[in-house]
């Protein structure tokens, strides 16, 4: 079988635009081959605009990235709707859909990717898609390494698996903006407010357990999806595995995923030096067909 | 406009059809709908004698099958669909493409709706549903504007549903994994959000807490009115401040923009609550029903009724309703 490849997913949270430059321009020189760009989460983050994204597109693609652009998940104004259309029509760049809107742009027009957010739970819905463009997908969060084996025996030739194997996990969408409510403004008067949490805005239980992440209107795990065991195992059916950014410590994220990669260092080896840059407790549930937030090799293993 | 109206059982099936609903939507008894819970939901018998029932009495069936089938089960979902077109039942509210595309191929006859589960937002993934498989109508998430709705409504090319009371879902439907996460178990892949078997209530002194697969959901005090577990409704610590992070427990109510939801031309408008009591699906239909009619005759002149306000907050959650992301400053 081939190497399984290595992504970089969209930066989910709201970063200043010096701060998207410098970690961009680190990942020129990293080892991931497909680098996923673009506002996924909430359309009135502006720190780039279309021609940054265009520029830093065209950089990672002369330091021989795959780019892809990615489309907003939540798409509720007619503006947004717009800004999808301009993606989907760019004709230079390989777009990742988010949503049936972009699926709707796409098909039967050009070749595209399907996003996390779209739901492709069964080969079925796969083979449709694949007959209007589709060519790879990622795994919902959601699914289990056995829902994954069970479309890939019915998964038509040539369509890439990629799977989101680290970080933290988006797991709700909404139309209220909860990091505008802990300020306690709503949406229209968030003043920008996502910008001072660069990891997301942190939300336990009454007896303090690390529970979700608020980042705008998107919702994630408080733990740390990771996968980097199935990086390690030759039979995983994954063609691509998907790191998501952080602020802090993702060259080194990146770095120990590539090790294992290129069996020069064991998954469990690495598990260890991956939690020391990690924002929290790891976690795998899903992937085991457990909770979410369940974490399963480590149990094992421990 | 026409009025959608939850039935989880037979009762509550004759308890819309004699309070005037223009449609019930139900289930069957199994993972293939967004309502799996014990003891709901409608055996091969209860569907037969339902769909008499409402046919007696003029009013049409619709069935949700509007759950993510995987490769291990799809064959489930396809005989839910067989069997709806068996029943020859007025429409399919259905949620997942290859679905879709099993019910569109073998039974080019039966109407499609798309399900709230199907998470489309705008109108070209409305006009996709439409394109690719014929659907008739989409049931929108809740997540819009009024403003929003109209604009989606203008521009798709089949009609627009939208949820006019009920629980309140504040995360897009058909992309929530919150039960997932803490469960395994959740809306798409299971068909039920915070399941009841995951579910405990400890009381210790005065204290009574609520927790989802040991998750601290919540915690009240004597004098507080205990809520279910559900994910979204707990209290939680954000930059150190304990409250309703998320949402508190509410329930949609559009009865104060009814008259607009009725200009912008929504065709339907859809009570939630399968899980509901017959008794609480007759009230609800009863004052949906009056309010659509009074409005209808007097659209400018129309004002909701006390009375109606006050009785259907009282069957809210929290006895108190919303109007949600139809309301920009709610988002």
């Amino acid at each position: 079988m081939t190497t399984a490849r290595l992504s970089l997913g969209p930066i989910q949270e709201h970063w200043a635009k010096e701060k998207m430059l410098d970690f961009y321009r680190t990942i020129e020189s990293s080892p991931v081959d497909i680098v996923y760009l673009g506002e996924t989460v909430c359309s009135k983050r502006r720190s780039f605009r279309h021609q940054d994204w265009i520029d830093v597109a065209e950089r990672l693609q002369a330091a021989g990235k795959e780019v892809v652009l990615s489309t907003l998940a939540l798409l509720e104004a007619n503006s947004e709707l717009g800004y999808v259309r301009k993606l989907c029509t760019n004709g230079r760049f390989t777009v990742e859909a988010n949503d049936m809107s972009a699926v709707q742009l796409l098909a039967g027009k050009t070749r595209f990717v399907g996003g996390p957010s779209l739901n492709i739970y069964n080969p079925r819905t796969l083979s449709k898609l694949v007959e209007l463009g589709l060519f790879r997908w990622t795994l919902p969060v959601e699914l289990s390494k056995n829902a994954l084996a069970g479309i890939q025996q019915e998964m038509p030739p040539g369509v890439e698996a990629e799977v989101f194997a680290w970080g933290r996990m988006p797991i709700a969408y909404s139309a209220r903006c909860y990091t505008a409510r802990a300020h306690k403004v709503s949406k229209d008067d968030c003043a920008h407010c996502c910008i001072d949490y660069p990891d997301g805005l942190m939300l336990s239980t009454r007896d303090n357990e690390d529970f979700l992440v608020i980042n705008g209107i998107q919702t994630q795990s408080a733990r740390v999806h990771n996968l980097i065991h199935e990086l390690g195992d030759p039979t995983a059916l994954i063609d691509v595995f998907r790191i998501s950014p952080q602020s802090e410590h993702i060259e080194q994220v990146i770095s120990l995923f590539d090790q294992v990669r290129s069996r020069s260092m064991e998954a469990t080896e690495a598990v260890p030096e991956l939690r020391r840059f990690s924002a929290s407790d790891l976690c795998d549930g899903y992937w085991h067909d457990e909770a979410g937030m369940a974490s399963c090799i480590q149990a094992r293993t421990a | 406009m026409e009025l959608v109206c939850p039935a989880g059982n037979l009762p509550s099936l004759k308890a819309a059809v004699d309070n005037g609903a223009d449609a019930v939507y139900i289930g069957f008894r199994n993972e293939t709908n967004a309502r799996h819970f014990a003891g709901l939901n409608f055996s091969d018998r209860q569907i037969e004698q339902g769909l008499a029932y409402a046919r007696r009495n003029e009013t049409k069936v619709y069935v949700a099958i509007n759950t993510y089938p995987q490769a291990d089960n799809f064959a489930k979902w396809q005989s839910a669909v067989d069997q709806a077109a068996h029943y020859a039942v007025d429409a399919l509210i259905v949620a997942d493409i290859g679905v879709m595309e099993y019910a569109a191929g073998k039974w080019p006859e039966l109407r499609l709706h798309l399900s709230v589960q199907g998470s489309a937002t705008s109108h070209e993934a409305v006009r996709f549903y439409a394109e690719q498989f014929g659907v008739q109508r989409a049931v929108i998430p809740r997540v819009l504007s009024v403003k929003q709705v109209a604009a989606l409504v203008d521009n798709s090319p089949i009609p627009i549903e939208v949820f006019g009371f009920g629980s309140l879902c504040v995360m897009v439907e058909g992309r929530c994994s919150l039960s997932s996460y803490v469960t395994g178990q959740g809306p798409n892949t299971f068909g039920a959000c915070s399941p009841a078997s995951f579910v405990r209530w400890t009381e210790t002194d005065d204290v009574l807490e609520t927790r989802l697969n040991g998750l601290l959901i919540d915690r009240f005090e004597k004098n507080e009115n205990a809520g279910y577990p559900t994910i979204c409704k707990g209290r939680y610590k954000v930059n150190d401040v304990t409250g309703y992070a998320i949402e508190a427990p509410t329930s949609l109510n559009v009865l104060p923009i009814l008259p607009e939801l009725l200009r912008i031309g929504v065709a339907a408008i859809k009570i939630e609550g399968r899980q509901r009591s017959p008794a609480y699906v007759g009230k609800v239909t009863t004052i949906l029903r009056a309010a659509i009619d009074a409005c209808r005759d007097d659209p400018d002149g129309f004002r909701p009724d006390r009375v109606w306000l006050s009785e259907l907050s009282a069957l809210s959650e929290g006895a108190q309703t919303t109007l949600g992301a139809y309301q920009r400053e709610w988002q």
